[in-house]
């Protein structure tokens, strides 16, 4: 089982009450910012009209979490993925490689962490639904098992067609994704990332250090072997010469 | 040796002035960095989490110091044994490198004091891991290969011919270490397919970056060998230099075909054929970093001028550094949507770390045995040496 949000941008009035009560949940500093930060790590953006919230995905292979040297992050099998700042070290891969550029740094720390929505997973954990989607009057954000919320999403399109794109985001974007999303107007023009691979791109990495073993193996052996046929060659030729 | 030590005079030359006051802004910048955070010294931002110090200090630094296991693997596994009198100047390069390198990770990783972690927590899926583990037991490596010449100077003969017997299973380690952390640093941007501009990325990201450090490895010998030359008021050994000069057309030359073929297959040509922002560096890159030099280096009469030869090599030094900042830099760019451009503090600690680790290597040609010992002293007696490098002593 795994679990996600599906957010409907058609449905959103953009109150921010989701961001607040994001602030809250997870005891965040300051008020909600224009955009995410370490601070906040969820808003609502506004595009030519069009609502679309900005959160982490909860990719179904996360790429952060594949990429965190030390394993901080962790996708949990209930569906969240979750952050350990105790263990992380700042290398800040995770950054660099989210496909969704979700994870925030604390620039401004001298001691900074990560931040990044977590789902509320202590909330999911015990059977209850996010702060974000709780705190939402207009059913736009709902939480729910990712099936599930798949069979609705495309309930909805389907009683109302000319209401919507004929696609759920984040269901093969990079590979699927936890939080699903519906809009009126094309994704791009949200400014959700439409150049996405289908495969996650975790993969890519894995295709070469899966090997690496018997890269390891192979390689070693041909060095000794070449050191091996190259001394031997001077030895013989020492030989030859008499010595 | 002793007396020689002795009889330096102390006096303040124009390098050394210079290396302290990049030493001194170093310090303040580290205390700024651990005070106020990476946001009080840095550019960098949540658009650009990854800036100079990845994309010049660990990049090139890592790629610069491949001149190390090129030639110690030349010398001890083939057996070329003409190249030995450069393997210790290029062994003190490497690990100067690496430590230049963990020095600037210290710097740029959020919170440094843990980067033990990385030996505690594994994760296998995580190139970044391979790279701490690489730079961890290559930077020991590449010590173990060095400390003969500073065994020898203290006179620990016993120790230094017991690592003279363990040489051949150091070298193979080093090899292979170098094999692949060289090709992880390439591989650390595979994750990003959707971020790195097509002209950057492929899936021979790694192979892409071992063949072009091996070749720019190999001009920072030649490099080396040229500065600390001029230094010492020594010759360039071309001799032995400029069999360098082929092995460096072949290896960017295969580089560079396999580049192209990427970029034919991918389409992304065009920008270059648009003259785009992406395409305009990938030319600047590719020019000054494989053309200029495989042309320049393929012939035989440049090559074996001491002229040609140390401009074809600084050539491909310059376009590998241009290489991994694209990478790094320009071929994420438009993803991010912004530019990035390093801060003044970001920049300094950069140069501040070169200038140290070239007046480090200064002293230590000085006061070990690092260069052949007879052309070494017999030119040196006679010869004043123009201070062309920071050394933190004149003559
Ligand atoms: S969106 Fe980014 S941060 Fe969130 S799970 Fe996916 S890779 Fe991780
Ligand atoms: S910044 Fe922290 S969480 Fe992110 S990859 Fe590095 S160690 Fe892991
Ligand atoms: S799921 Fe929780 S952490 Fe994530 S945006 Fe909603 S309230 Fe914030």
């Amino acid at each position: 089982m795994t679990v996600g949000l599906l957010y409907d941008s058609t449905k959103c009035v953009g109150c921010n009450a989701c961001s607040e009560a994001c602030k809250e949940q997870n005891k965040l500093p300051g008020a909600v910012e224009d955009h995410p930060t370490a601070y906040t790590y969820t808003v609502v953006e506004d595009h030519n009209g069009a609502n679309v919230r900005k959160l982490c995905m909860h990719c179904l292979v996360p790429t952060c979490a594949s990429v965190c040297p030390v394993g901080a992050l962790r996708k949990t099998p209930e569906g969240p993925v979750v952050y350990d700042s105790e263990k992380c070290m700042g290398c800040r891969y995770c950054m660099m490689a989210c496909p969704f550029d979700v994870p925030k740094y604390q620039w401004d720390r001298a001691v900074p962490i990560v931040g990044k929505c977590i789902m509320c997973y202590d909330r999911v954990k015990e059977g209850q639904s996010t702060a974000c989607a709780t705190a939402c009057a207009y059913g736009a954000t709902v939480f729910g098992e990712r099936n599930n919320l798949i069979m609705d999403a495309r309930e909805r399109i389907r009683a109302n067609p000319s209401g919507y794109v004929d696609a759920v985001y984040g269901i093969k974007e990079a590979g699927g994704t936890g939080v699903l999303m519906l809009s009126a107007v094309p994704f791009g023009a949200l400014g959700l990332k439409t150049n996405l691979t289908d495969d996650p791109p975790p993969m890519r990495t894995w295709q070469v250090l899966s090997k690496l073993p018997d890269f390891v193996t192979v390689w070693g052996t041909s060095l000794y072997a070449i050191h091996w046929i190259t001394s031997r060659r001077d030895e013989v030729a020492k030989n030859e010469r008499g010595e | 040796m002793d007396q020689r030590i002795k009889s330096d005079r102390y006096r303040v030359g124009f390098w050394s002035i210079l290396c302290a006051i990049f030493t001194l802004a170093f310090l303040i910048i580290t205390y700024l960095r651990f005070t106020r955070g990476l946001g009080a010294v840095t550019n960098l931002s949540d658009r650009f989490p990854w800036g100079l110090w990845i994309g010049f200090d660990l990049l090139c630094g890592v790629g610069l110091a491949a001149g190390a296991f090129t030639v110690t693997a030349c010398v001890h596994l083939f057996n070329l044994k003409k190249f030995e009198p450069i393997v210790r100047p290029t062994i003190l390069t490497g690990f100067l490198g690496y430590v230049f390198v963990v020095i600037a990770l210290l710097l740029d990783l959020g919170q440094p004091w843990r980067i033990w972690h990385a030996i505690i927590y594994w994760n296998p899926h995580s190139v970044m891991f391979e790279v701490a583990w690489c730079v961890m037991l290559y930077t020991s490596v590449l010590a173990l290969e060095f400390s003969p010449a500073v065994l020898e100077r203290f006179g620990f003969h016993k120790i230094s011919h017991l690592i003279h017997k363990l040489i051949t299973p150091l070298v193979i380690i080093g090899v292979m270490l170098s094999t692949l952390h060289q090709s992880s640093l390439g591989s650390l941007y595979l994750i990003v397919p959707s971020k790195l501009h097509p002209l950057w990325y492929s899936q021979l990201l790694p192979l892409f970056f071992f063949t072009s450090a091996i070749g720019a490895g190999l001009g920072m010998v030649i490099l080396e060998s040229f500065l600390s030359g001029r230094a010492f008021g020594r010759h360039l050994e071309m001799d032995l230099l400029a069999p360098l000069g082929r092995p460096i057309v072949a290896v960017l030359g295969i580089y560079g075909l396999m580049r192209m073929q990427v970029i034919v297959r991918n389409g992304s040509y065009h920008d270059i054929l648009n003259f785009t922002y992406e395409g305009r560096m990938f030319l600047l890159e590719f020019t000054i970093g494989v053309l200029a030099p495989v042309i320049l280096l393929a012939i035989r009469k440049v090559r074996e001028n001491p002229t040609g030869l140390v401009l074809g090599a600084f050539l491909a030094v310059m376009g590998f550094v241009v290489n991994r900042l694209n990478v790094s830099v320009t071929g994420m760019e438009r993803a991010a949507g912004g530019h990035y451009v390093p801060s003044v503090m970001e920049v300094t600690v950069s140069v501040a770390l070169v200038g140290i680790a070239m007046a480090v290597f200064a002293l230590a040609t000085r006061f070990l045995p690092i260069f052949p010992e007879s052309k070494f002293t017999a030119r040196k007696a006679k010869m004043p040496a123009p201070r062309l490098i920071p050394a933190e002593e004149g003559e």
